[in-house]
Order: C-alpha cells, then sequence, then structure tokens
C-alpha cells in the first residue's frame, strides 16, 4: 500500500472522475446510468466498486477506458494513459494461440519482432502460463484464460487496469488463487486498479478503497478504507468484518429500491 | 476447498501449476490423420457402393432398355475410353475455365457487396432484404434475359453464375459481420485495434467461419448456373460439359452422356470437399469443434 504511491511512473497511474454523468438514450427513453460521480484514485491504489445491478459499475469502467464517451463531466487520466480492460469473459481470440494473443497489443503498438517475443516470453513468465503459449484458448482452463488475458492487458504497458468482474464465473479455489496472483503483479508493477465486482468478500480481500454505489442512478453512496495489512486471506476474520459492513450497507441501498 | 482456505501455509507455484494441470486434463485429444481419414472416407465408399448396387439392380430389372440405362460397367467402360480421348479433357478445361472466371467474379462482387452492406445502415436497409430476394430466384429463370442482353456468349452465363452465386457470398459477409462478438470489439478497441486495424485484427478473422459458408455456398450456387448455362447456351464451345450432355442426348449416346453427368459430379464432390476440409480447419482452430464433441 505505502510501498505502492513511491512508484517511479506513478503520477501517470492516477484516475479523476470530476462529476461524470452517462446518460442512454433519447427523450422519455432516456436511462440515467451514472448520475455526478467524482472519484479519485491515486497511483498505484487498489480500488475496488461495489453495487448491485443496474448500478453502472461496468458503464464506468467503459468511459474510464475510452470506449464510451461521457454525457456530462470529465475523465482525467495521465498523459497519454491508455487504461487496459479486462472483462468476465476473457475476450480472448480464439483463432490465435495464448502467445499470439499476448502479442496483439504489441503488434498494434509496432514493436520490432525480437522484442515482442521477449516480451511475450517474459508476460507468460508472470502469470505462470510460460509452458502454454502454443495452446489455444479454448484447450485452457477459464482460470487460466483469465491469466492469459491478463497478460495480454499488461502488453499495453499501462499503469491503469480496468477490472469488471474478472473472476465472477470461476469457482472459489481458481479465484483465491487469482487474487493472490493478481495482488502480487499489482505490487509488483505498481499498477493502478479500478476493480469492479459485486462479491464484497472479493472486495474486501483484495482493496485498499472500497466505494459503494447506489443503483439507478449510479452515484457514489458510501467509501471506506481497508486497512488490513497484506498478504490478506479472503476467509481471514478482518476481511470478512470488513465484508459484513459493505454487505450491509448494500442491503439498505437495495431495499431502498424494494419499497 | 476447505483444507486450501484453512490451511495457513502461503500458496505456492506448485499449487498453481498443479490446479492447471488438473483442469486441463483429458481436453486434449489426439487423433492421427490416418485414422480421421479413414473416418472420414468410409461412409463415402460404403455410399458409393451403394449408389453403383442400386443402378445396377434398376438396369437388370429390365425397367429400361440397356440402349438407354446402362449400367455402370457399361458406363464405365465408356469413361475410360473417354479419358484416352481429347473431348472429354477439353470440355472439362473448358468447364473448369468457366466455373473459375466466374466463381472468382462472384466472389470479388459478394465480398465487395457484403463489406458494404455490413459497414452502412443506409446500404443495408436498401440492399439488404434484396440480396436474399436474389438468392430464393432460381438461377434458370435468369437465363432468357441474359441471352437477350449478351446473346448467345459465355457472358450470359457468367451474368447468371455471378447473380446466383454472389448473394450467397455476401451473405456470409454480412452474417459474418453481424455476429462478431461485441465482447471481442470492445476487447480489440482497448487493446488499440482501431479503424482497417479493427477489421485486421479481430472483425475478418472473427467472421471467417461464416464467410467460408457463404463462400462454399456460392461456389454450389456458381456450380449450378454453371452447368444451367451450358446446357442452355449450346453453340458457342462444342466441347464443354455441358454441351457434351446436350450432344449425348441429341445422339441418344446414353454411354456418354451417364459418364459425362458422373465427370460433372465428379467434380462437384471434389470443390466441395476442399471448402468442407477448409471448414473444418477452420473450426478446429477457432475451438468450435472440441465444444461439439467431434
Amino acid at each position: 500500500m505505502t510501498s505502492t504511491t513511491t512508484a517511479p511512473r506513478s503520477a501517470t497511474g492516477s484516475v479523476a472522475l470530476r462529476g461524470v454523468t452517462k446518460v442512454y438514450g433519447h427523450g422519455d427513453q432516456a436511462v440515467l446510468a451514472l448520475d455526478e460521480v467524482s472519484l479519485d484514485v491515486e497511483p498505484g491504489e487498489f480500488v475496488c466498486l461495489v453495487g448491485a445491478s443496474g448500478c453502472g459499475k461496468s458503464t464506468l469502467l467503459n468511459l474510464v477506458a475510452g470506449l464510451d464517451g461521457v454525457s456530462g463531466g470529465r475523465i482525467e487520466l495521465g498523459h497519454g494513459v491508455n487504461p487496459g480492460l479486462m472483462f468476465q469473459e476473457s475476450a480472448l481470440f480464439p483463432w490465435l494461440t495464448v502467445e499470439a494473443n499476448v502479442e496483439v497489443p504489441l503488434r498494434l503498438r509496432r514493436l520490432p519482432r525480437a522484442e515482442r517475443r521477449a516480451k511475450v516470453a517474459e508476460l507468460l513468465r508472470t502469470v505462470h502460463l510460460a509452458d502454454f503459449g502454443r495452446k489455444r484458448p479454448h484447450q485452457l482452463s477459464g482460470g487460466m484464460r483469465q491469466r492469459v488475458a491478463l497478460a495480454r492487458t499488461l502488453a499495453l504497458d499501462t499503469p491503469v487496469l480496468l477490472m469488471d468482474e474478472p473472476f465472477g464465473a470461476l469457482d472459489a479455489m481458481t479465484r483465491d488463487i487469482l487474487h493472490d496472483e493478481l495482488e502480487r503483479i499489482w505490487s509488483e508493477r505498481k499498477l493502478t486498479v479500478l476493480f469492479v465486482t459485486h462479491n464484497v468478500r472479493e472486495a474486501a480481500r483484495l482493496a485498499d478503497r472500497i466505494i459503494l454505489l447506489s443503483s439507478r442512478p449510479g452515484r457514489i453512496i458510501w467509501s471506506t478504507r481497508v486497512d488490513v495489512p497484506r498478504p490478506r486471506r479472503i476467509d481471514s476474520p478482518e476481511v470478512a468484518t470488513i465484508a459484513a459492513e459493505v454487505t450491509d450497507r448494500l442491503r439498505t441501498e437495495v431495499g431502498r429500491h424494494g419499497q | 476447498m476447505a483444507s486450501d482456505t484453512l490451511s495457513g501455509a502461503p500458496r505456492t507455484d506448485a499449487e498453481l501449476s498443479g490446479l492447471d494441470a488438473l483442469e486441463i486434463a483429458g481436453r486434449q485429444k489426439t487423433t492421427t490423420r490416418a485414422a480421421r481419414l479413414w473416418s472420414a472416407t468410409w461412409p463415402k465408399l460404403a455410399a458409393l457402393a451403394i449408389a453403383l448396387g442400386a443402378w445396377q439392380l434398376v438396369v437388370w430389372s429390365g425397367w429400361k432398355p440397356e440402349y438407354s440405362l446402362p449400367g455402370p460397367v457399361t458406363v464405365g467402360q465408356e469413361l475410360l475410353r473417354q479419358a484416352g480421348t481429347d473431348q472429354l479433357w477439353q470440355g472439362l478445361a473448358t468447364t473448369l475455365r468457366r466455373a473459375a472466371v466466374g466463381y472468382l467474379f462472384s466472389v470479388g462482387v459478394g465480398l465487395l457487396v457484403g463489406l458494404a452492406v455490413a459497414r452502412s445502415r443506409v446500404l443495408r436497409a436498401a440492399i439488404g432484404s434484396m440480396i436474399t430476394a436474389l438468392q430464393t430466384m432460381p438461377s434458370i429463370a435468369w437465363f432468357p434475359l441474359a441471352i437477350l442482353l449478351f446473346e448467345l456468349s459465355e457472358k450470359a452465363i457468367f451474368f447468371v453464375v455471378v447473380l446466383g452465386a454472389a448473394p450467397s457470398i455476401a451473405n456470409g459477409v454480412i452474417s459474418g459481420v453481424d455476429y462478431v462478438p461485441p465482447l471481442l470489439v470492445r476487447a480489440g478497441r482497448n487493446l488499440g485495434a482501431r479503424g482497417l486495424n479493427l477489421y485486421r485484427y479481430v472483425i475478418a478473422p472473427a467472421a471467417l467461419p461464416a464467410i467460408v459458408a457463404g463462400l462454399k455456398q456460392g461456389w454450389a450456387f456458381s456450380w449450378r448456373s454453371l452447368m444451367a448455362g451450358e446446357l442452355i447456351v449450346v453453340g458457342i464451345s462444342t466441347t464443354s460439359l455441358g454441351a457434351q450432355l446436350t450432344y449425348a442426348r441429341e445422339l441418344s449416346d446414353a454411354p456418354w452422356l451417364l459418364g459425362t453427368m458422373i465427370v460433372i459430379l465428379v467434380v462437384g464432390l471434389l470443390v466441395d470437399a476442399a471448402f468442407g476440409a477448409a471448414d473444418q480447419a477452420i473450426r478446429r482452430r477457432w475451438g468450435v469443434l472440441d465444444q461439439a464433441g467431434s
């Protein structure tokens, strides 16, 4: 946590949202997905966004990634920063091998061949898949595919990682391991992570800060720092306490919609 | 799982690779090329044997006299005799040249129209449904118009071949581009693929299976249109396979007629098999076959 803020490139890793609003549709059909969301994420910070369905979590990540435009407000990123985005599904290209998938962002950045090779090998080692470069995505398990997707995103060489429920479709044991892996890579590479999840334990396991979003429209209603020292375990009492608190807040928010 | 989360020991890399090994165990299926070839071949050989047997039985039944319906042996001998003459090979060459030219035209037109329609909403509204309408038109119904426009020439044949095949190819491109998973497009854009690069790295490869299916269907249509054309537009060449069918009928030369039909059938089957192999290779690479369990 404190160690990550001294990263050499930390200044570029910040993410700031200033009154970000997103409206879908027009006229009577218009839906307010995000309403005046303001948020400052420090370089190297791990922030989890938690909320029930319809809170615009994924919308928010799309906006930060630049895949969609804001309706109001501003998003500020470090100069030249293109955040990497990961999804619940790996979104690997099935027609390419694992290696070639990881190589795509490098080719798009026009790196020379030798450099690409070295980089792909290094990234696959980072996610412990050095022996699987020649496989195709369909030959791997869900957890392995997500690790390849992580390697491919890291190939963007970006200080900001946006993750949209990346472990939502995995079994508990695989998810545990991937939490460890992600935490290790995050701290090694001094990444800024914006992590969306509806799993409050996962949020308490991973986050420096948890932010709770309301539903329809999405607004920030509460946030808390997680001061549990790392490495953490998802089943530790400290993590469970934080998770319970977030769950209570979340229930209150969901209950509001039932009235 | 319980033991995993309760033990206090830090996770090791061995644990991770152990999980990987367990999870992908049994996913690799190894079949030799020879075994695959044989399993693909024997049903076809069996079908051929059944067809020849049924043909021979009909001949033996005496339903039609031998001079109008000769048996497989007679036709086989005629084919062998023909294989020793120039006539068959010239006919085959003429027909295959036309098939290639007509098909390449169709591919060009189909790909261009398909891409244009897939990209533009206006074009889609305007000609999207027209393409499907064109597909339902029996190609032989175009020939009177084609002959009026181009007289009894190869152009008339190509006109009908392209009209028959291009819509299928265009439809393949359109549905291929339409069904590219949006998630892959988002991932591609996030990885830095914009504009043409998005087509090169994501859309084209993702659409390839549907495009190949369209190309295959387009071939079937162009081959049929070509045969219809060669039967109708006789007189411009004495050697094409279609013309030989017409002459054989006029001369009541049943072995020649049936032999030529077999040549036409075999050409169609061979090209179809080539498309089938390409289709299989792509699906295997894309990982679609594994899910189907084959």
